[in-house]
């Protein structure tokens, strides 16, 4: 059915519409005109899109989605939403109108400088993050809708091509194009596959890519045999553009960049991590690559997409496969009990997540004071120490290097440091430790309650359950040759204790 | 205004219960009802008498093919199974649910909804809506923008948009879908008494017409009391059986 064919498409300045004044044209692309609202009653500045509705069906079908998508996000890094008019009147969509800048500007300075480069990078794998855990894909990530705050937290517009996992995908539907912006399209957006939240991560890595280089990975196609290459064809690496690349962006940008999905960052959540911890970086054969692909490569990786078989998981399995787990580990000698029984802990919860990332981080507690003196060889020392023990606690756990990373973190308060930890880091999953069940110790609030109090993410408090009957049975099961239940991870912590 | 879609109750009394108390809960201030209120279940005389107090109160309730062939019809092909069913049920309605039964419309039509029992281009020969194609056939011939039909026991969502290619999306429970103006659609909402996707927990939908906000509904209810009437009604087991195992 054909919406109704009434709509104006020539506005002036002064009009209103539903209430909203029309201040100024800032925009008209090819599918949308953008207009300054405003209504007396908003607090902000609105912006006003108004389709163009030609003869194009993507246009209107674009605008759809956005409509449908746009009302149901939240949050700091989307335009809220304010209201919308329907297609039997003048369709329209009113959200915030962002005060901030453009990432499309800064494409002209590229090549920025890598520290820089990491830095927006995190910025969009935030928003990314929280974008995908309203269970959306945006699959049309590019500068142009990329936008920042004043306080520099980054804001996707344009919701035109994305996809919610619970609601009908309307641009399923058989465009003879693959949906999407030619430079930046994944490799699974070209074959029509618009489930996989990590086709993000690859437009993310495009943009990363031009703005470490100023040169795009794979050019401008428009052909779908152009935009088919991406397939098989591998990313000159940045470090033939530039032979002083740092290692570990080109580690970062390439992982994004990789043709099967299951081979890149498992979340963005992920990248921001080692966007945010270059020293962390796992350092692969990504890292060391130095010259353009060979056509012997190029012909086998052909071979191996023909064989390939896509993974199809909605974007809140493939988060719940992928969580940031955080491991507080405290290493003082009382608490070697339940060091054992902590690790336990992890490694269950790692193995219910096969893409997870566990970050181990154990705080030294600092003097308020002495925050300001100037650093000596003691504290230096202390830190090298804990940082040797945190890596030492976590070897059982057998993680490979890309999966685990060691923090210690130095502070007078260590709840408020563990908190502060979890939340830049985008953790979901707190895994902490706690002491016995003292008055004393309820009275003043443990670390762990703390924790727990405050935490905006999952928390699961580890104890070794009736530490002092488990070692009373230890030792009776001791006395008569017996060996000591070892079924549950608490008392394997206190066995190993007694 | 909140409008509750139930659909195919099949004299399911424990899941029909169930399925009101969660739609009033949710503010569903309107009912229609899209037929198939007797067949397969062992209580089809409190369903029918339910029905007949909402009717009496506003609601709008639509005749289904169960519905006709107890009233009566010889016209209705069912099998050997569910006649033994409507058999039965004649036996036990009373003269006046009976009449109730008979005297229901096919059809309904309020503001941009068409209510109907199987499909929009047919209603009296209770083609199933299997697909898209049998979707498409019906978007192209009703007026309305959208279909709401029952008839099909499993939930699903059909739309169309300006290619005219009709795609088919399973709902999700509980998550609202806005239904754009700018496409039609055609919504099973799924049966409340004899659901048969695997999963025994009754089907209803909730569309607010304010909002254009559209909800699929799974309601867990007491199915194995359900499944026991069935019994000792002496009804074929297998009804008993689709009860307990939904499907």
């Amino acid at each position: 059915m054909a919406p109704e064919t009434t709509h104006r498409q020539v506005l002036e300045p002064g009009e209103v519409i539903d209430g909203f004044r029309l201040v100024e044209r800032l925009h008209r692309g090819g599918m949308a005109a953008l207009w300054h609202v405003t209504r007396p009653d908003l607090p902000t500045a609105g912006i006003m899109k108004i389709p163009l509705l030609g003869e194009d069906p993507t246009a209107i079908v674009g605008f759809e989605v956005e409509q449908m998508i746009l009302p149901l996000l939240h949050g700091p890094h989307v335009p809220r939403w304010i209201a919308a008019g329907g297609f039997e009147a003048q369709p329209y969509i009113v959200m915030e109108l962002i005060q901030g800048r453009s990432l499309r500007a800064r494409l002209d300075q590229a090549p920025l400088p890598p520290e820089e480069v990491a830095s927006i990078g995190a910025q969009v794998a935030e928003a990314l993050y929280d974008l995908h855990q309203q269970q959306v894909i945006h699959h049309d990530i590019k500068p142009s809708n990329i936008m920042f705050r004043q306080d520099g937290t980054a804001v996707l517009i344009d919701f035109g091509l994305a996809r919610h996992d619970r609601l009908p995908d309307l641009l399923a539907e058989q465009f003879r194009l693959p949906m999407g912006t030619g430079p930046y399209i994944s490799p699974e957006q070209v074959l029509h596959n618009r489930t996989d939240s990590r086709s993000d991560l690859f437009a993310l890595g495009v943009l990363l890519y031009y703005l470490a280089t100023g040169k795009r990975p794979f050019g401008a196609p428009t052909s779908v045999r152009g935009l088919r290459r991406r397939l098989y064809e591998e990313p000159v690496p940045p470090r033939v553009h530039r032979a002083d690349f740092p290692l570990w962006l080109q580690e970062i940008i390439l992982h994004c960049l990789e043709v099967d999905p299951e081979q890149r960052y498992a979340s963005a959540a992920q990248l921001a991590f080692d966007l945010t911890h270059p020293e962390s970086v796992e350092l692969t054969h990504r890292a060391e690559v130095a010259e353009a692909q060979s056509p012997w490569t190029r012909l086998r990786r052909m071979v191996r997409r023909l064989a390939a078989k896509p993974t199809v998981r909605s974007t809140m399995q493939q988060l719940n496969r992928a969580p940031i787990v955080m491991a507080a580990v405290d290493l003082t000698q009382e608490w070697e009990a339940l060091a054992d029984a902590l690790r336990s802990t992890a490694k269950n919860v790692l193995q219910a997540a096969p893409e997870a990332r566990l970050a181990c981080v154990s705080v030294l507690r600092t003097h308020r004071l002495a925050i300001d003196a100037p650093a000596d060889v003691g504290a230096t020392h202390r830190h090298v120490q804990r940082l040797v023990q945190l890596q030492h606690w976590a070897r059982p756990l057998a993680l490979p290097g890309g999966r685990v990373s060691f923090h210690v973190l130095e502070a007078p308060d260590p709840a408020a440091a563990i908190l502060e930890y979890a939340r830049g880091n985008r953790v979901d999953h707190i895994v902490i430790g706690s002491r016995g069940a003292s008055s004393l110790r309820r009275y003043l609030g443990s670390v762990s309650t703390q924790v727990v109090a405050r935490a905006t993410c999952t928390v699961t408090v580890v104890k070794v359950a009736n530490a002092e009957r488990a070692r009373a049975s230890t030792l009776a099961a001791e006395e008569f040759d017996e060996p000591a239940s070892e079924t549950s991870g608490e008392a394997q912590g206190a066995t190993s204790a007694s | 205004m909140t409008i509750a879609l139930l659909t195919d109750i099949h004299a399911n009394r424990e899941a029909m219960e169930a399925c009101l108390a969660h739609a009033e809960e949710h503010g569903a201030n309107q009912y229609v009802f899209l037929g198939d209120y007797v067949g397969y279940g062992a209580e089809p005389g409190w369903v029918v008498d339910t029905v007949m107090r909402f009717v009496r109160q506003g609601a709008t309730a639509l005749r289904g093919n169960h519905d006709e062939a107890a009233a009566g019809s010889e016209d209705v092909r069912l099998n050997v199974d569910a006649r033994q069913c409507i058999d039965w049920t004649r036996k036990v309605l009373s003269a006046e649910q009976l009449e109730f039964l008979r005297a229901l419309p096919l059809t309904s039509e309020e503001g941009v909804c068409l209510f109907v029992h199987a499909n929009g281009w047919d209603p009296k020969n209770y083609e199933y809506v299997l697909g898209p194609m049998q979707a498409a056939r019906n978007m192209q011939v009703v007026r309305a923008r959208i279909t709401f039909c029952g008839h099909m026991h499993e939930p699903m969502l059909y739309h169309m948009g300006l290619t005219q290619r009709v795609e088919v999306f399973s709902p999700i429970p509980g998550t609202p879908i806005p239904l754009s103006a700018a496409r039609r659609w055609l919504a099973l909402p799924g049966s409340v008494g004899q659901p048969r996707d695997g999963n025994p927990a009754a089907c209803y939908a909730t569309f607010d017409e304010l909002t254009n906000l559209l909800s699929f509904w799974r309601v867990p209810y007491d199915h194995q009391s359900a499944a026991r009437k069935v019994r000792a009604a002496g009804l074929p087991e297998r009804y008993a059986l689709q009860l307990l195992y939904g499907a």
